[in-house]
Order: C-alpha cells, then sequence, then structure tokens
C-alpha cells in the first residue's frame, strides 16, 4: 500500500527532475557564455568596459540568489512591454547569477597563464583573437575545470528555489507529492538522493573531461 | 641598406626609464650579438623590435616599415620577424607538430599538409624529426629551445630574435642550440642575439653590442670588442665573464 503510493509519486519526481536539468542545462550553458564575455570585458584594455564587469561581478556576487530571482520575475515583470513566463525568469536568473561567478573564475584561469605563452603566439603575428581561441583559453580551462564544475553544482542546486515563482521542479514535486501523499520523511529522503545522483554523476563527467584534457 | 634601423629609441616602465636612447643599424644577413649586466636594459631592446614592448618615443623600422606608426599592422610585421625565449614558451597543450604548424596554418593560412612537410623538414634541421608527435612536457630543455627555433623558423621569417636562448639550459644541452643557430647564421639569417655565450659572439657575432644603464655604450665587431674595449664599463663587464 505505502510503496504504491510512493511509485505513484515518483513519475511525478521524474518530471520534475527533467525541469530541474531543462533549466540547469540551459542556464548554464547561458552562465558559461556570460561568463566568458564578462571576464574578456574584465580584462580588456578599455577602463570603462572593465568598470561594467566589475558592477556587473559585484552586483550579482553583493546580493541574495533570491532576491535576484524576485527582481527579475517580479520586479522586471511589472515594467511595460516585458513580459516572460516563471521559466524563463529561473533561467535568466541562473544564467545571470552562474555568470558573474563564471566571469571570475575565467579571469582568474586566463590570468594565471604565463605572459610568455601570450608572447610567443603574438610574436608568431596570431591577432589577440587568435591567441586567446588557440593558446590561452585552452589552457586555462584545462586549469579552471574543477572550479567550475564546482560552480556548475553550486547552481544545479540554486535552482532548487525556483520553484519558490511556481516552477515545477524537482523540489516543486517533492513539496506537491508530500503533501498529497503525507509522505514528507520518504518523499524528501529520495528528493534528496535524485539531487545527489545526478550532481554524482556531474562530478564523474567532470573527472572524466579532467582526466582526459588536464594532464595535457 | 639596414633591415632593421632604431632612432632615438627611449623606452619607460612608469617612471623607471629603461632605454634611454638607443641608435642602431643592422644589415641584412648580418648577426648582431647583444651583451651587458643584467638589468641594462637588453630584452627590453630586444622585444622593442617585434613591438612586443609598446615604444614609449624614437622610432624603430622593420624592412622599411616604421612600427611605431600607429597604422602599421603590426602582426604583418611579427610575422616576419621571429623570436626565441629564454624559457622556450611552447604551447604545453599542442604537440611538437602542433606548436610548429600553428602559426602557418592560422596566419599564413597554410593547408595542413603544407604546413606538416615544412614542419618535418624543419624538425631535421634541428634534429628532432622523432619527436614530431610529443608534448613540450616530454623533451628536455635543449630540446625545446631547438623546437621553439623549429616554430619560429615555420613562418618564414627574414628576421630572428634571441633573448637569451642558453641561460635557462643545463650547460650539456647548450651545445646543440648553439649548433642550430650557428647554422642559421651560415645560412644568411639576419639575427639580433641577446646572450652571455661570448664564445658565440666572438665565433659567429658580425658585431657586438655592449649595453649599459639603457645605452648601446660600446659596439664594434667581436675581436676588437673583446680585445680592446674602449669603455671602462666595458672592461669592468668583459673581466667578470670572459
Ligand atoms: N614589464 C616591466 N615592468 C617594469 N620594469 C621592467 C619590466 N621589464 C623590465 N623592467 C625593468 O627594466 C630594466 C631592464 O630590464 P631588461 O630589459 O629585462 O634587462 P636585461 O635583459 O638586460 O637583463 C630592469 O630594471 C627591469 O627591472
Ligand atoms: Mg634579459
Amino acid at each position: 500500500m505505502r510503496v504504491d503510493i510512493i511509485s505513484a509519486a515518483f513519475p511525478y519526481l521524474m518530471k520534475g527532475l527533467q525541469v530541474t536539468l531543462y533549466i540547469f542545462i540551459i542556464a548554464i550553458i547561458i552562465g558559461f557564455i556570460i561568463g566568458l564575455v564578462v571576464a574578456l570585458l574584465r580584462l580588456a584594455p578599455i577602463k570603462p568596459l572593465n568598470w561594467i564587469a566589475l558592477i556587473f561581478i559585484n552586483a550579482i556576487r553583493g546580493t541574495p540568489f533570491l532576491v535576484q530571482l524576485f527582481f527579475i520575475y517580479f520586479g522586471l515583470n511589472s515594467l511595460p512591454f516585458i513580459s516572460f513566463n516563471s521559466t524563463t525568469a529561473g533561467i535568466i536568473t541562473v544564467a545571470i547569477n552562474a555568470g558573474a561567478y563564471f566571469a571570475e573564475i575565467i579571469r582568474a584561469g586566463i590570468q594565471s597563464i604565463d605572459r610568455g605563452q601570450s608572447e610567443a603566439a603574438r610574436s608568431l603575428g596570431l591577432t589577440g583573437f587568435q591567441n586567446m581561441y588557440h593558446i590561452v583559453l585552452p589552457q586555462a580551462f584545462r586549469r579552471m575545470l574543477p572550479t567550475i564544475t564546482n560552480q556548475s553544482i553550486i547552481s544545479l542546486k540554486d535552482t532548487s528555489l525556483l520553484s519558490v515563482i511556481g516552477i515545477a521542479d524537482l523540489t516543486q514535486q517533492g513539496e506537491i507529492q508530500s503533501s498529497a501523499t503525507f509522505e514528507a520523511f520518504k518523499i524528501w529522503l529520495i528528493v534528496g538522493i535524485i539531487y545527489f545522483i545526478v550532481i554524482y554523476l556531474l562530478t564523474l563527467i567532470a573527472n572524466f573531461l579532467e582526466r582526459r584534457f588536464v594532464l595535457r | 641598406m639596414s633591415i632593421i634601423t632604431v632612432k632615438n629609441l627611449k623606452k619607460s616602465f612608469g617612471n623607471l626609464e629603461v632605454l634611454k636612447n638607443i641608435n642602431a643599424e643592422i644589415k641584412e644577413r648580418e648577426v648582431v650579438c647583444v651583451i651587458g649586466p643584467s638589468g641594462s636594459g637588453k630584452s627590453t631592446f630586444l622585444r622593442c623590435l617585434n613591438r612586443l614592448e609598446e615604444i614609449t618615443d624614437g622610432h624603430v623600422i622593420i624592412d622599411g616599415q616604421d612600427i611605431t606608426d600607429p597604422k602599421v599592422k603590426i602582426n604583418e610585421v611579427r610575422q616576419e620577424v621571429g623570436m626565441v625565449f629564454q624559457q622556450f614558451n611552447l604551447f604545453p597543450h599542442k604537440t611538437v607538430m602542433e606548436n610548429i604548424t600553428l602559426a602557418p596554418m592560422k596566419v599564413r593560412s597554410s593547408s595542413k599538409d603544407e604546413a606538416g612537410t615544412k614542419a618535418l623538414e624543419l624538425l631535421d634541421k634541428v634534429g628532432l624529426r622523432e619527436k614530431a608527435e610529443s608534448y613540450p612536457e616530454q623533451l628536455s630543455g635543449g630540446q625545446k629551445q631547438r623546437v621553439a627555433i623549429a616554430r619560429a623558423l615555420a613562418m618564414e621569417p627574414k628576421i630572428m630574435l634571441f633573448d637569451e636562448p642558453t641561460s635557462a639550459l643545463d650547460p650539456e644541452m647548450v651545445g646543440d642550440v648553439l649548433e642550430v643557430m650557428k647554422q642559421l647564421a651560415k645560412e644568411g639569417m639576419t639575427m639580433v642575439v641577446v646572450t652571455h655565450e661570448m664564445g658565440f659572439a666572438r665565433e659567429v657575432g658580425d658585431r657586438v653590442l655592449f649595453m649599459d644603464g639603457g645605452y648601446i655604450m660600446e659596439e664594434n665587431v667581436p675581436s676588437e670588442l673583446f680585445n680592446n674595449p674602449t669603455h671602462e664599463r666595458t672592461k669592468a663587464f668583459l673581466s667578470k665573464v670572459l
């Protein structure tokens, strides 16, 4: 009987997991692009660009995730001509939030590469862009992979906060199922295990990539 | 006609004036060695020749192009000026082959085959063909530096700059690298070599510049500069290194 209730809840939790992964994957890709662009702005030899990047990074790092989420979902949405649904708001928030942290990780990674590398590349006639693309970034990414994995895991966990604006993610489904079944202990235990497994898989993938690339 | 002309070159880092007033002419096929105490500005001088350092004042004319002109296409000039560094600066994430072929493929738009064939020829020349598929970490210091020379030569430059190419090497590796450089000099490459290898300067150099305190204090053919230095500073320096 009890087992039936749990197995009836399971498909809903899986649906929630799908939403969580969907939002996470899109947001982390966008976040990575934001991070890369902001890191390059931060290092550009043009002062105002550095300032813009710094303001963005500090604004995100200096405010709680939930406030960012509410600002984007309720705040921006209340403005004229702006309207997006909760999923979009969730993706934007996770992406921007991760982007700010990625930016600092990527900046540190770029700066950790010996200047001699760029000098050798430029002395061969490579442009600044070619140097970044072929020489600096590939080496920086290899070095940054563990920190990037870490931030991705944090962002994945942050997605559970999206349930407060009504996104039917894994956490939201957990809430619904736990009140529907009166099996809070078991449901939240299962939800926790599902998050754990996903994060564990993420770590495995990262370890694999690291072994594959970092050695070189 | 000179392939390198340096006129009233000055270079400061912040308030520190490192090059005070440098004038030099280097002719095609000439091998010029630059010697002098540490901190005298030798590296900075060399790095101004391909504008790795921003030039504070004066003119540097490379093969007819004034590289202090902001309109000059510096990436094109740099294709003609190879550089070899004390610390090799090979790309650690690329194989020896990839290190050598990258610039010809990306900058000169050579095909992979073309660049690969050329790279193997150059590896033959520096005696390292069997290392084509190795990564830099698998090479000794002397091998790394020979690959770095091959990498620079792959762009078929008209000028080669060397910044203390053997200073980071174990003594037993120095000979191999100098041998490659001698060969290059024999083939008529225009070379500017910052070095502490006085034997090399004497044997291979057509001319030696002695730098001290941001100036070229003295320049002459090696036999004269080493045997009859005129400046006190030159004498003091040579007495320490010879
Ligand atoms: N990027 C830099 N910033 C500040 N000072 C520098 C920089 N590069 C070199 N210098 C200074 O310039 C002087 C000359 O340096 P360098 O050209 O490397 O001398 P050398 O190669 O003859 O030993 C030194 O006092 C050094 O500290
Ligand atoms: Mg030096």
